[in-house]
This record gives structure tokens, C-alpha cells and sequence, in this order.
């Protein structure tokens, strides 16, 4: 039994999903990888997109690999980080704007 | 970042044997990864043999003016093996005869060989295709007698193929040393003063990118499209093609990847990205390496490890093209840097 809940090493075993579900890991896998082609956006910025995404989800395995597909396209560490603040920005506004509901709340309740 | 070579450091890892064995030990050694000639047996293509010779690589020395953290010749200052009068005639005569179409001087910085202006001179004359010289950039500033280098290079209609890792200051000189940035773009506006880079110009200037760390080279065309669009909107700079390099997991950056413990995950990472389809134009199939005091080898980087050729004929002084392309190429698990994702050689990407 390992120590802790996430082990960097599984990041590589990620494709061995397939093994006990093959036909819905194998369209997983078909999708996943037809996202992050060139489309109407660039790879590059799918994958800064992807790195603001990682981060919201608080997925260890997603941050380690689009740090370093980030690396591998020459993105910047300022590139990266705007896309964290990016992330961070819309997490902080999703907590703010309920704030009009408390207000709501507050208005209806109080005389 | 080390001023010295590992060599001068008397670092375990100048010794090439302890390199290999490195490479042959931890998860090679216990089934986790299979080694490099067990992955191509298992694609029909082992023993990896060459095709037509096309390239020869000259190692002019192993002196540079920088010290690269990645280098993979662990050149720099300290090192003194430069190749002799003598060896450059031995290569001479061999041009002559090999019919290769390309030939591709390196070092270190070639440029700092005494002999290095006599022996292009001398090697123009035999007509090659492509001449290529692997100038780090720097050299042309490093100097008052190196800052005619680029009039030179255009004299002899030399290919200019200089390294680049980023095109932003901080990534370039954390990799190549502190200034090298500055210089190099300076080098640059002085190559395309000249016409070297420019559109349509027949006179070749390519860059080559290695990633700055643990990681492997992104899609060599949009690498491309990157520094193209930054060097011409913050420099004015142009050139013609990037060639995108992975490096190879030897020398300074076998030494970084273990000081870091980086070294498993990116073995890791290249034998996932392990192709069949670049093992099939892998540069040691269409090259020779000669190293600065003649002897032969299946690559650069079997050269850095010494490895010489499988042959019967080992030296500049006894070619024999015969002989040599009846050999087997030698193999161990750096050569998994060359077939990994696209694949990499000398000329970026194979596959």
C-alpha cells in the first residue's frame, strides 16, 4: 500500500484504463487525443488551456504533464503562470459572484 | 552553471565507461525498460546498419568558448584536443573519394582550431553540396579576429548551423551561460548583414533548438513558427530552418539528469516516445563521425562515448568505404534520443 493517494509513476500507467473497460478507455483516448490537435486553436494554446484547467481541477498528474508539454512547445513560465492566474481569476470570480446571491439572501431576509 | 568541463572537474562522468555503464545499469539492467537493441530486435530492425554514406561530420576539437550545461562533447576552454594539420589532410584526401554530399564540421567551436580557415579553404575546393559549419555564434563576437568570420563563411558559400535554445534571454543563458543571449543576437544581425538567413538567399542559416531541461523537443515546425515570429518582432533577425534536437541522455546532461534525478523519468519518456519510423533514417545510417585525432565513429555521440566503428577500419588514415559499410552500428541506450516521438539527428527531425 503506498504512503500517499497520488504516486507520480501512475501518470505513466494512465493508458491501462483501457485494460478492464477497452472499448469505452479506447474512445476516451480517440477523443482526448483529437482535442488537443491543431483546430480553430493551436495546439500551444490547448495546451496552456489544458495547464489553467490541471490546475482548477487540482489534478497532480494533469499539472505535471502540461508543465512539461508546456516546456516541450517553449512555452515561458510567464506564459504559464498568466494561465494559472487565468484559472485562479475565473475560480475566485466563481466563489465572488455567488456573493450576489448572499446578498440576495440578505435583502429578502432582512427588514 | 560550471565553467569547467566534467573533465577538468575530474567528474566520475568523464569517463565514458562509467557513462555506458550508467546507461546499461538501473532500469535497463532490471527488465523495467528494454534496452535499445531489444526494442528495434523486436521491429525487425536490429543490427541497425548503414546506408549510403551522404555525411561526414568533422570534429575540429573539443575546444570551446562556452560551457553549455547540456553539451554532450563536454567542450569548453579547458579542453585541448584539437585536430592537427596532419589529420585535417588524412580527411581531405577522404572527401575526395567518399562521394558524400554533405559535409558538417564541428567541435567544440571549430573556429578555434589554427587550421580551421586553411582547411575549409582547402575543402571548398572539392566542390561538396553542402558545407555545413556548426558555429555556436558567440565565437564570431567572442574576438577581433572572429568578427570576419560571417565575410568568410559567405566567401566559401558555407551552410551556417548555429544553436539557439529559446528565443528569450533568460532560457538561452541558463543553458548556454550568462551573456550568451546578447551575443548571439548580435551574431546574428551580423550573418544576416551579409545575407546569411535572408529570404531566398542562397546563403544558409538554420538554427538548432535543444530543449533547456528534462524534457523532449515539442513539433520542430511550430517551434519554428515561434522563433521565427519572436526574432523577427524583437530583433529583426531571420533564418531559414529550425532544426529541433533531443538531447541525448550522455556527458554533461547525463550529468545534469542525475544530479537533478530527472535521469529515470526522461529515459522513461524516451522510450515511450520510441518510433519506428525514425529508426529508420537515424543519422548514423548516412554518416561518419571523425573525431579530432581521425578515428571513426557511427555518430557524434558515439564519438563522446568512445564507440568506435565495428570495423576492421578504424582511422581517417586507412578509409576504406567498403570495409565501413559492411559494418553493424553500435548501439546502447543514448541512441533512444535519436528515434524518440519525430526522431532527431544533426539535421532536426528524421521522421
Amino acid at each position: 500500500m503506498s504512503k500517499t493517494y497520488y504516486n507520480p509513476a501512475d501518470l505513466r500507467k494512465f493508458g491501462n484504463i483501457t485494460e478492464w473497460s477497452e472499448e469505452l478507455g479506447n474512445k476516451f483516448f480517440e477523443y482526448y487525443g483529437k482535442v488537443f490537435e491543431e483546430g480553430a486553436l493551436t495546439a500551444r494554446e490547448k495546451s496552456l488551456i489544458a495547464l489553467a484547467v490541471a490546475h482548477t481541477e487540482q489534478c497532480p498528474y494533469c499539472i505535471d504533464a502540461y508543465t512539461k508539454d508546456g516546456l516541450q512547445r517553449g512555452i515561458t513560465k510567464e506564459e504559464m503562470m498568466e494561465a494559472v492566474h487565468v484559472g485562479a481569476a475565473i475560480k475566485s470570480g466563481a466563489t465572488l459572484v455567488h456573493g450576489v446571491q448572499m446578498m440576495n439572501k440578505v435583502n429578502k431576509l432582512e427588514m | 552553471m560550471s565553467k569547467k568541463s566534467l573533465l577538468a572537474r575530474n567528474n566520475d562522468l568523464a569517463n565514458t565507461k562509467r557513462q555506458i555503464e550508467v546507461l546499461s545499469n538501473g532500469q535497463f539492467a532490471n527488465g523495467e525498460l528494454p534496452t535499445f537493441a531489444k526494442k528495434i530486435a523486436a521491429t525487425n530492425q536490429f543490427p541497425l546498419r548503414p546506408k549510403k554514406l551522404e555525411i561526414l561530420q568533422i570534429n575540429m576539437g573539443y575546444m570551446c568558448n562556452q560551457v553549455c550545461a547540456h553539451c554532450h562533447v563536454d567542450a569548453g576552454p579547458d579542453r585541448k584536443e584539437i585536430m592537427t594539420k596532419k589529420t585535417m589532410q588524412e580527411c581531405l584526401n577522404v572527401i575526395k573519394k567518399t562521394g558524400a554530399h554533405t559535409l558538417d564540421l564541428t567541435g567544440g567551436a571549430p573556429e578555434m582550431n589554427p587550421n580551421f580557415r586553411w582547411f575549409v579553404e582547402e575543402a571548398a575546393k572539392l566542390g561538396i553540396n553542402d558545407f555545413i559549419v556548426r558555429s555556436n555564434l558567440t565565437i564570431i563576437r567572442a574576438n577581433k579576429k572572429f568578427h570576419d568570420l560571417p565575410e568568410f563563411f559567405k566567401k566559401h558559400t558555407i551552410h551556417v548551423v548555429s544553436s539557439m535554445p529559446h528565443w528569450t534571454r533568460g532560457k538561452t543563458d541558463k543553458q548556454r551561460g550568462d551573456g550568451v543571449f546578447n551575443a548571439s543576437i548580435k551574431a546574428l544581425k551580423m550573418l544576416n548583414a551579409v545575407g546569411y538567413g535572408m529570404p531566398e538567399s542562397k546563403l544558409k542559416l538554420d538554427l538548432v533548438y535543444n530543449p533547456s531541461g528534462a524534457f523532449l523537443p515539442g513539433n520542430q515546425d511550430a517551434l519554428e513558427f515561434d522563433f521565427k515570429k519572436a526574432l523577427l518582432s524583437d530583433f529583426n533577425i531571420q533564418f531559414h530552418q529550425l532544426f529541433s534536437i533531443t538531447n541525448l541522455p550522455i556527458s554533461r546532461f547525463l550529468d545534469y539528469l542525475l544530479a537533478s534525478d530527472n535521469y529515470n523519468d526522461y529515459m522513461y519518456s524516451l522510450v515511450e516516445a520510441f518510433n519506428p519510423a525514425a529508426v529508420e533514417n537515424v543519422m548514423c545510417t548516412n554518416t561518419l563521425s571523425v573525431s579530432w585525432d581521425g578515428w571513426l565513429y557511427d555518430c557524434d555521440f558515439n564519438q563522446m562515448l568512445e564507440l568506435k566503428v565495428n570495423s576492421s577500419v578504424q582511422h581517417i588514415s586507412k578509409f576504406n568505404k567498403e570495409a565501413l559499410s559492411d559494418r553493424t552500428i553500435c548501439v546502447s541506450q543514448h541512441c533512444y534520443g535519436c528515434t524518440a516521438g519525430s526522431g532527431s539527428s544533426c539535421q532536426g527531425t528524421v521522421a
